[in-house]
């Protein structure tokens, strides 16, 4: 495997959970047979947007909240390509929570890693749609009113067909969840906990410690058993909760070829005469 | 000048008027004919009323025009709504069993019980479409043969019975005609001796030309006028090989066609003025991460909402300034059918050596309009600069004396690049570099400033003493003027502005210079091309004729408004 790293310098806050998140996604790569041209990579804007300079892959750093539509329109014109989408809590279940909603009722087949540190780090400490209630931030002084969503159960009540969670406190089981996500053909969401170390301090690494275990003979294959694991509060399970093989969207479209290598050069006489 | 016949059939939404509309048009065409057929409907599905006027000459016909010569109601209001339109002697079909129509002194009724001839020849009185149709065809003493044609294409694939009960009953329609009123008719059209013609919408005109360009991924979001252009590329998608995608908005419509462009697939999204709104972010990312985009936008009648299937040409100074920041863009402005299927080609062309988003500008009245052309030739595909695998010290984003640097694509081998939307440098990596943010906005920025793009064009004599000007659907409305008004011994020039950025300040400046009066015709409030020609060569025009009622213009207001500057 060629080497992955640009050589420019993570910019990440000394401690951030996303040099844990980077160097799993690099093992992940490692442990997997592909060639590094296969992988194309998406971002959004967040602090783990900036990953787009260190990893040495093909990559798109796209707008906030679009790594989704950008990965989607990649992988159905390039079929061949191993598409990996990285977003963040803001990102993904903010500002493009639609594509989140509708990628899973696809099943196109690509991996989101989502970067959740239920705060806003890039724009200096506002709560996000992960921020437990009451959490104070710069845009909730009082502390924030409303719920925090829960990405898993959402995602296993929305269709997706390989649902996990990992912990940045953890590289190395979230580097296999992202082998798994990677080679599970269809829709692969791989929430992380990612503790902010500069804007959340409540979710700390001690935090999550003390709150996190792994999964263990789960039944994976029982949407019902995963939902009522994914609403645990007191301890938070990460691991794989759910997976099922099913067909992904490209598998059924009407045009099973990669778009991008076919030829430009096309024979329109037939349609026209259509229209005599 | 051409002599024009024109037929109208109106009725409330849900009675088949567009069907109807749609095959006797290409009835016409089929005889060697020219049409434009225009359509009038409200945002309903049920209800409501429903016009379909098909203006038909042996000569190129551009545009609806005034009068009617036989119009076929299907209810009592179509007579009420469109009466003022008719010409001396003009026909008025109508079934006198559902519609009950006063003497009209000058006009012809012709009382045709659709319903019962339907009921007795097919059983169905949903077959009285067919019977007007016969009935028109009879009236108008053209060739019932191939009206018969094209319905039994028309329902080609449902069943011999269906086609049947369909030719059946439209033959009744003219035979009730022939029988019941001989030879009282004073509008005909005849066969002309040309072979059928090609009978397109703009959205279809579109469609062919994003195919024969090569296009492979089309996504979008319904949005009317443009609907129709995301059913044709739906409908081709399993004939020509394309992947087309309803997304869940205009949002994902455009990141995933800029996903799938980056790829290295020619790639397009469409939508109105409303979807636009929501699209400008992505334009700003194709802008930055200089991926080939081609976008149609079909104007209506805004803002907000506005009127959804009315037309309008008041997107012009957004779509020209649409996103925050500075990058260079293509904005084509075809004038008619024929021009949309050529601008739509070079429109993926341009967006592939440019590397930048092309818009192609039309509105309702061309997107959704029927009209005839003689012939489509093959297109020429240029294809953008593009690296093979394993370019040593390949940099996507290459600053180059054009300021295009060629593209590689994920999957070769080697030639690892970033696409960012962040200010990058040469490989695409982040940069707030003083010296780099200069040096890439200008590379993007020059990309266009030594573009040849076929701008603009001026139609009539090099010199005449008042100047038309336009863009877009007005081009056959001000022909058909120009037309009229030559017969009339006024002459005028038309300049046509066919792509407006980048502007062709040199042949505008060239053309408009002097003091004759010119006179500026445009479909929305503040004559929005007349601010952006006196943007870039600092002429003022001196006339405005503005029309923002969702209606398009008719040749006749832009004749007496022509007229009108002329004489001052």
């Amino acid at each position: 495997m060629k080497n992955l790293d640009t050589g420019i310098f993570p910019t990440w806050c000394p401690g951030c959970g996303d040099f844990a998140i980077f160097s799993s996604i690099k093992n992940a790569i490692g442990m997997m047979d592909y060639p590094a041209e296969s992988y194309f990579f998406t971002y959004g804007i967040g602090c783990h947007g900036h990953m787009c300079n260190f990893l040495d892959v093909y990559g798109f750093e796209t707008l906030h909240g679009r790594p989704l539509p950008v990965a989607e329109g990649a992988k159905l014109a390039n079929r061949d390509l191993n598409v990996i989408a990285v977003s963040g809590d803001g990102d993904s279940y903010g500002e493009g929570i639609s594509h989140f909603m509708h990628i899973m009722r696809r099943n196109i087949d690509l991996t989101l890693i989502v970067h959740n540190n239920r705060v806003y780090g890039l724009t200096t400490g506002q709560v996000t749609p992960t921020s437990q209630k009451g959490f104070r931030s710069k845009s909730t002084p009082d502390g924030t009113i409303e719920q925090p969503m829960n990405p898993i159960s959402t995602a296993i009540l929305g269709g997706a067909t390989f649902v996990a969670r990992g912990f940045a406190g953890d590289p190395a089981h979230l580097s296999s969840l992202i082998v798994e996500g990677v080679k599970h053909k269809g829709f692969a969401l791989i929430d992380v906990f990612q503790p902010c170390v500069t804007f959340n301090h409540i979710n700390t690494y001690q935090w999550y410690r003390e709150k996190v275990y792994k999964l263990e003979g789960n039944n994976t294959s029982d949407r019902m058993e995963a939902l009522r694991i994914s609403m645990e509060q007191d301890k938070l399970p990460i691991g794989i909760f759910f997976r099922e093989e099913a067909k992904t969207y490209e598998e059924q479209v009407a045009t099973q070829v990669s778009l991008s290598s076919e030829p430009v050069k096309t024979d329109i006489k037939d349609l026209i005469e259509s229209f005599r | 000048m051409a002599s024009i016949v024109q037929w109208k059939i109106g009725g409330e939404a849900g009675f088949g008027i567009m069907t109807a509309g749609a095959i006797f048009s290409k009835a016409c065409s089929r005889g060697g004919l020219h049409v434009f057929g225009y359509s009038e409907y409200p945002s309903l599905i049920r209800g409501g009323h429903n016009s379909f006027q098909a203006a038909v000459s042996e000569e190129k016909v551009g545009c609806q025009v005034t009068p009617v010569n036989v119009l076929v109601a299907l209810n009592r209001e179509t007579v009420d709504l469109h009466k003022g339109e008719l010409s001396r002697e003009a026909a008025v079909i109508f079934d006198p069993d559902k519609t009950s129509v006063d003497k009209m002194p000058g006009f012809k009724l012709v009382p045709v019980p659709f319903a019962r001839i339907a009921t007795e020849t097919a059983g169905l009185e949903l077959m009285s479409n067919n019977v007007a149709l016969g009935a028109s065809v009879a009236v108008l003493d053209y060739d019932i043969g191939l009206l018969l044609d094209v319905i039994r294409d028309q329902f080609k694939g449902k069943g011999e019975d269906v086609i049947r009960k369909n030719t059946e009953s439209a033959n009744a329609g003219y035979e009730y005609v022939k029988k019941n009123f001989p030879g009282k008719f004073k509008y005909k059209i005849q066969r002309a001796k040309s072979p059928a013609k090609i009978l397109m919408t703009g959205n279809e005109a579109i469609g062919a030309g994003a195919i024969a360009a090569g296009c492979k991924f089309y996504s979008g979001y319904p949005m009317t006028p443009t609907s129709g252009l995301l059913h044709f590329m739906a409908s081709q998608e399993r004939k020509y090989g394309l992947i087309v995608k309803h997304a869940e908005d205009e949002i994902s419509a455009i990141n995933m066609a800029i996903g799938a462009a980056h790829t290295g697939a020619r790639s397009m999204t469409a939508t109105s003025g409303g979807g636009f709104c929501l699209m400008v972010e992505g334009l700003g990312l194709a802008g930055m991460t200089e991926t080939p985009l081609v976008i149609a936008m079909g104007q209506r009648a805004g803002p907000s909402t506005g009127l959804p299937t009315w037309t309008e040409q008041s997107d012009l100074k957004f779509v020209l300034n649409a996103s925050h920041g500075e990058f260079p863009r293509i904005v084509l402005a075809p004038g008619d059918v024929e021009e949309l299927f050529y601008s739509t080609v070079k429109a993926f062309n341009l967006a592939e050596k440019y590397q930048t988003p092309v818009i192609i500008m039309y509105d309702k009245h061309i997107a959704e309009s029927h009209c005839t052309v003689d012939s489509i030739e093959s297109v020429e595909i240029e294809e953008g600069l593009k690296v093979g695998e394993n370019t040593p010290g390949y940099k996507r984003y290459q600053f180059t004396k054009t300021g295009v640097s060629p593209r590689a694509f994920p999957g070769q081998k080697g030639n690892f690049f970033i696409a960012n939307s962040d200010e990058h440098d040469e490989k695409g990596h982040s940069t707030e570099s003083a010296e780099l943010r200069k040096a890439m906005v200008e590379k993007r920025m020059r990309k266009l400033e030594h573009a040849e793009i076929d701008s603009c064009r001026l139609h009539g004599p090099k010199k005449a003493p008042i100047t038309l000007i336009g863009w877009g659907s007005t081009k056959g409305a001000i022909k058909q003027a120009m037309e009229r008004l030559a017969s009339k011994g006024v002459k005028a020039n038309f300049l046509q502005m066919t792509c407006i950025s980048p502007f062709p300040e040199k042949m505008v400046s060239a053309i408009l210079k002097g003091k004759r009066p010119k006179l500026i015709v445009e479909n929305n409030y503040s004559g929005q091309l007349a601010f952006v020609i006196c943007e870039h060569t600092g002429i003022q025009v001196s006339h405005k004729l503005l029309k923002f009622d969702g209606r398009p213009f008719y040749p006749e207001e832009i004749e007496l408004e022509a007229k009108k500057v002329a004489r001052k």
